[in-house]
């Protein structure tokens, strides 16, 4: 027994097992399909090319890339220190309350160039301060971290009804909505900034948070990998007594974490409140936070394993839009369940395959001794 | 070889196991004839722990066949090994803490659906086979109030309950004192004169000599030599193990104490539950001496390095060093601790000396993480920090010398240099050693010993916990022994003897009789 | 630029004639967050679209939303392939109408609870206090304690239009009576929690109330069954809901998106689709109260009487309806 379990490839464990999910996934999906009367082939390419097969498509699905980037990032930098943070909706709300509080204070006075850094900074801090009070509880007061986040994204959703209600509302407007900001606090959509180089493609909300969300995973991959604060965070994370005998005070490091977890998910402000509706409103967030999760257990944790889940759940969110469009039998909740089954393929049940494939390879390296033998 | 008409109670027939391209064991042959005692010794990691695993169904090997009692059986579960009157009693107990020994011994083997009968039946059979084997035990007492001597009784009852004829027993004696593991002996013994085979795997040369019939020694996954235990010592079983010849004795100069280095004075904590587990602890150590402390474990050894060390709060008392007090301030956090140059080699390296998933060179940064050289401003640098883990490995022989490779991925004994080799480059003037040899194999514990007797050389002062009375015996100068968190006793170490010191650990030592009782059957 | 590109956008419908002819004919309807089933409004809507396709044989193309980003994708995808009218259901999709009918100047739109200023799209809004307002009265002339109820769904402006109207018309009738007034929460959920619903009207009527109006989606449902289990009043909102619980449903205050909607189709597959804004009141048969054989047995002479003579009031000028989004108060 002190002889370790022979490990998969780690191309088996970061690319195939993935890859297996997902297509168990679409077969259970399939099959469903099928059994409401349509062809679950032609489903599946519907699927694609309403998310990849032109321009507009594109936009869309990496605009939601852009969002499940960064929650995942929020998701997975916890899950590094050992910690589970379900409250990436709220965190993501939160940070879309600051980005509407600079926008609709400042617009007025400050030019874009400003405007940006002040409305990320703000974005971060929002959703840090919002993560923040549930690490606090977790590490000083043992409250569980996951019961926390979960009940601040509600405290979330009424805080934002409420200030959205009585402060933020436009008096005499219908919707419960702030008003729209100044030109000048627009983040420049994708479509304008190729305009300039005069190629031009549909309108899409695709804006230059895609951009910032890849740069955040460059930062957060050297974060992680390559200062004394990911290491301090990587500690705990496998072995809080090891982190005890290195001196490393394991509370603080959750405070840390989970302060640049929140700022994480606050980023979501900026692509949603600043990129693209120009507005504060009610549910923008639209259960990206949540969808983080899956994507952060599906990307391994890892800044490049998250850019390829949130394409896929990006691609998801905009073909199966296509998929309901183009199929009138698909209901949007049939999309949902098809989400559903790639998040409990990938999620819940990411290691179900797991002893198949290792019996598989161990039968595979094995073969090749007892050939040398004969 | 064995030309008994009665069949083999085991025969095992070329089996071959390997992970991957480790080959875990190869070609393994060996048979114990019925109603004796086996032992199996080697290395960490030379395949003893798989082939029991494969005996008892933990793993399929991947070629060869098993014999039980002269049958081809295939053993694919535990289910299996059971039934072919296979038990097994692990070095970590299988138990249910709450739950009466009654209840663990049958648990899983319930005689039917209805709990009542079930444990009227259990309690029948239980006394049954405590008078066939002479083996008591307080069946109703909850199994977290028991000593573990008697959770290993339970152990071997719940094998024996399922009809065992053949026990497997894997390092049983690691928590025992030396009269405990004398106890077990001695119910062994008794095991076998009624018939049932017992195979004991262990790395203590002094158990097999005195308690089995025949031996088998493992190397790199294959026995390299069966013999008689009567024809053979124990510089010849050390031998065969490694390959090659070991010295069992260290070579060490008579120590020359120096200045007073570590002081510490009426040290207490107290758990969560307000029980002291270190008592009014006082004691000195030098420069140039190695102070060992003995006792079994879970008597306060742990706690005392824990405070030194800065990772517990003590409640009461002090320790200065070097003239400094240390404890208590508000300062006493294992980082302060190391800038006091105190290091720290803890008990647990699995849990506590490096991070299992963590490559070799972010396990040799542990506690160190922040020093200067191996920080740029926001970066690390991993060149330094590389170099720095070549280094280490360099020095203390660590194999494979390979920074990237996974920390868990080495053998214990290199886990252990590894740990080492980071705080002794600290040069540290105070040395705290916890069980630094445990599960290390025979060669590196002859490096590893080399290594803190030259430390305190070169005028460090060394405090050695380990629950290996021989390892205490022949490394320290001076030996402590805690009881119950208090020091019960003070030996120089050449004058000490292991009775007198077992003794000592279980208190027992000019008690009155009554009190003498606790420690035998 | 979005003012330049309105400039343009004018000056094309300005140039344009908005004849449309038979052929481009191809009705897309965008039901909102609540979906198509959410037994209120979406609901009414689709009751609308559907009696025209049965009528007419004529499909029509929908989409159910399900997040804010979706809206003006889906209304802008319904133009490009060929949608018209492309019919916006609720006020959220307000924003996304006004810029994609920029869009496609030649094409028509209509947007139903919300007010959009283009020359191509149809506004059809409500004057959802008048309706509220006669059924206020009735609660107040069915009340034997002077305490009546209101249980809102989501707390927004437009369901404290309905409770201000509520509350006006109960204070008409008799200015002593008691409003006692709850939302059910102020996340979308509130559109459907029945539980909630129910333990808000057994709150209510612990305190005296005996009559509840309820304008909350499908948390109406747990206000009616609450109040038919205490042997207490209820009034259904949107559509016609007294068959519910015939005896212990008052009436209902009916709004009639499914006109609307009907009518939005009807008029672009005649041609005589205007463009502007089209208020509903009582005046209009937009919003209404219902008599029907379910409750016909609880309204008496004397509050038919009243009511009507109230609505003819309301519909003359003589009583002014204070609507509480023109100032967001309730100060009348």
């Amino acid at each position: 027994m002190n002889q370790p379990k022979k490990p998969l490839p780690v191309w088996a464990d970061i690319i195939l097992i993935p890859l297996i999910n997902i297509l168990l996934a679409l077969f259970v999906a399939g099959i469903i399909i099928y059994l409401i009367g349509e062809n679950p082939f032609e489903a599946l390419k519907i699927l694609i090319y309403g998310a990849f097969g032109y321009d507009e498509a594109i936009g869309y699905t990496l605009y939601y890339t852009t969002n499940f980037i960064f929650t995942g990032l929020a998701v997975a930098i916890a899950f590094h220190a050992n910690l589970f943070n379900i409250g990436g909706e709220g965190q993501a709300y939160i940070g879309g309350l600051g980005v509407a509080i600079v926008m609709i204070t400042l617009d007025g006075y400050l030019p874009f160039w400003a405007l940006l850094p002040l409305a990320i900074l703000v974005a971060m801090l929002f959703g840090a301060l919002w993560a923040a009070i549930p690490a606090y509880l977790q590490a000083y007061r043992g409250s569980h971290i996951v019961i926390t986040t979960i009940m601040f994204n509600f405290i979330a959703a009424n805080l934002m009804v409420y200030l959205l209600v009585n402060v933020f509302i436009v008096p005499g407007s219908m919707s419960p909505e702030s008003r729209i900001f100044a030109d000048n606090a627009h983040l420049p959509f994708m479509h304008e900034i190729l305009a300039w180089f005069d190629i031009q493609v549909a309108s899409t909300p695709l804006n230059i948070s895609f951009l910032i969300a890849l740069l955040f995973c460059v930062f957060l991959w050297l974060f992680i990998w390559h200062t004394r604060w990911g290491y301090e965070l990587r500690t705990v994370g496998f072995s809080e007594s090891a982190a005890t005998y290195a001196g490393i005070n394991s509370k603080k490091v959750v405070m840390m974490t989970m302060i640049i977890s929140g700022a994480l998910a606050g980023m979501v402000g900026i692509n949603e409140i600043m990129g693209v509706h120009h507005k504060l409103l009610l549910d923008f967030v639209a259960g990206y936070g949540f969808t983080g999760i899956a994507v952060a257990l599906m990307g391994r944790n890892h800044p490049v394993g998250i850019i390829v889940a949130s394409l896929l759940f990006g691609a998801l969110y905009q073909g199966g839009a296509e998929l309901t469009f183009d199929m009138p039998n698909v209901s949007r909740e049939m999309v949902v369940a098809i989400q559903g089954l790639i998040i409990l393929f990938s999620g819940a049940l990411t290691y179900m395959s797991k002893p198949w494939l290792e019996r598989f390879f161990h039968i595979f390296s094995h073969s090749k001794p007892t050939k040398m033998e004969a | 070889m064995h030309s008994d008409l009665s069949p083999m109670a085991i025969d095992l027939r070329g089996i071959s196991k390997a992970f991957g391209s480790v080959q875990a064991n190869k070609n393994v042959n060996f048979s114990v004839p019925k109603g004796t005692i086996h032992g199996i010794v080697g290395e960490n990691g030379a395949g003893k722990s798989t082939l029991m695993s494969i005996l008892y169904g933990f793993y399929e090997a991947d070629s060869g066949e098993i014999y039980i009692s002269g049958e081809k059986t295939k053993i694919q579960s535990s289910t299996d090994a059971i039934k072919a009157g296979i038990g097994m009693v692990h070095q970590h107990f299988m138990l249910v803490d709450n739950f009466t020994a009654l209840e663990n011994i049958m648990l899983g083997a319930e005689s039917g659906s209805i709990l009542s009968s079930s444990i009227a039946d259990a309690a029948k059979e239980l006394t049954r086979l405590e008078s066939e084997f002479g083996l008591r035990i307080d069946k109703d007492a909850q199994t977290d109030t028991l000593p573990v001597g008697q959770l290993q009784r339970v152990e071997i009852l719940k094998a024996l309950y399922r009809g065992a004829e053949i026990l497997i027993l894997d390092e049983p004696t690691g928590v025992l004192t030396p009269q405990e593991a004398d106890q077990l002996f001695n119910i062994l013994r008794s095991l076998k004169e009624r018939g049932v085979t017992v195979i004991i795997i262990t790395h203590k040369l002094r158990e097999i000599m005195a308690l089995t019939d025949n031996v088998s020694i493992m190397r790199q996954g294959e026995i390299v030599s069966n013999l008689k235990t009567s024809q053979t010592n124990r510089e010849e079983l050390a031998e065969l193990m490694v390959g090659r010849k070991v010295r069992m004795d260290i070579d060490k100069a008579p120590a020359t104490p120096k200045e007073r280095l570590l002081e510490i004075k009426n040290l207490s904590v107290k758990d969560e539950y307000g029980i002291n587990r270190l008592d009014s602890v006082s004691f000195d150590i030098h420069a140039g001496e190695i102070l060992g402390i003995a006792g079994v474990s879970g008597n306060g050894q742990s706690e005392l390095l824990e405070v030194l060390s800065g990772i517990r709060d003590c409640s009461e008392g002090k320790v200065v060093i070097n003239a400094e007090t240390i404890t208590p301030t508000k300062h006493a956090n294992p980082e302060q601790i190391r800038k006091a140059k105190i290091s720290h080699v803890p008990e647990d390296r699995l849990k506590r000396g490096l991070v299992p998933a963590f490559s070799a060179s972010e396990s040799s940064l542990l506690g160190y993480h922040k020093h200067r050289v191996f920080n740029g401003l926001f970066l690390t640098n991993s060149s330094a920090i590389k170099t720095h883990c070549m280094d280490l490995m360099d020095a203390f022989d660590v194999r494979p010398k390979d920074p990237s490779l996974k920390s868990a991925n080495f053998s214990g004994g290199n886990q252990q240099k590894l740990i080492l080799a980071r705080e002794m480059e600290q040069k540290p003037k105070v040395l705290l050693v916890g069980q630094p040899t445990r599960g290390v194999d025979i060669g590196a514990i002859e490096f590893i010993h080399k290594q803190i007797v030259t430390m305190r050389d070169s005028g460090s002062a060394i405090l050695l916990v380990s629950g290996e009375l021989d390892e205490l015996m022949s490394l320290s100068d001076r030996i402590l022994v805690m009881f119950e968190g208090r020091i019960v006793g003070e030996m120089m170490a050449n004058e000490a003897d292991e009775t007198t010191l077992g003794l000592m650990m279980a208190n027992a030592l000019g008690k009155s009789d009554e009190k003498k009782e606790d420690i035998s059957i | 630029m979005s003012k330049l590109k309105f400039v343009v956008a004018s000056a094309i419908v300005a140039m344009s004639s908005t004849v449309i002819s038979a052929g481009d004919f191809q009705p897309a309807v965008i039901f909102d967050m609540g979906g198509k089933f959410d037994k209120s409004f979406n609901e009414g809507v689709y009751n609308g679209v559907e009696k025209f396709k049965k009528e007419t044989g004529i499909d029509y193309k929908s989409f159910e939303i399900t997040n804010v980003t979706q809206r003006e994708q889906v209304i802008r995808k319904m133009a490009k392939r060929g949608g018209n009218p492309v019919l916006g259901i609720g006020f959220a999709q307000a924003p996304a109408i006004d810029k994609v009918a920029a869009e496609f100047p030649e094409k028509s739109f209509a947007i139903i609870d919300m007010v959009v200023d283009k020359q191509n799209v149809k506004s059809i809004v409500f004057k959802e206090q008048e309706g509220s307002f006669l059924v206020g009265m009735l609660a107040t002339m069915a009340s034997k304690t002077a305490k009546v109820g209101f249980v809102g769904g989501m707390d927004i402006p437009l369901i404290r239009r309905f409770a201000c109207g509520y509350e006006q018309g109960a204070k008409y009738a008799n200015d002593k009576v008691e409003v006692f007034q709850n939302m059910t929460g102020s996340t979308p959920s509130a559109w459907n929690d029945p539980s909630r619903g129910g333990e808000l009207s057994k709150g209510q009527f612990d305190r005296g109330v005996d009559v509840i109006f309820a304008a909350a989606g499908g948390t109406g449902v747990g206000v009616y069954q609450a109040a038919k289990d205490a042997g207490k009043l209820a009034i259904g909102v949107d559509s016609n809901q007294n068959h519910l619980h015939p005896g212990t449903m008052l009436t209902s205050m009916v709004k009639r998106v499914d006109v609307a909607a009907y009518d939005v189709l009807k008029s672009v597959k005649e041609g005589t689709f205007k463009a502007g804004i089209v208020s509903l009141g009582l005046a209009e048969n937009g919003v209404d109260w219902a008599l029907d054989e379910h409750n016909k047995a609880l309204i008496t002479a004397d509050m038919k009487k009243a009511v009507d003579q109230a609505k003819a009031d309301i519909i003359s000028g003589k009583i002014k309806v204070h609507d509480y989004m023109s100032n967001n108060t309730c100060k009348y």
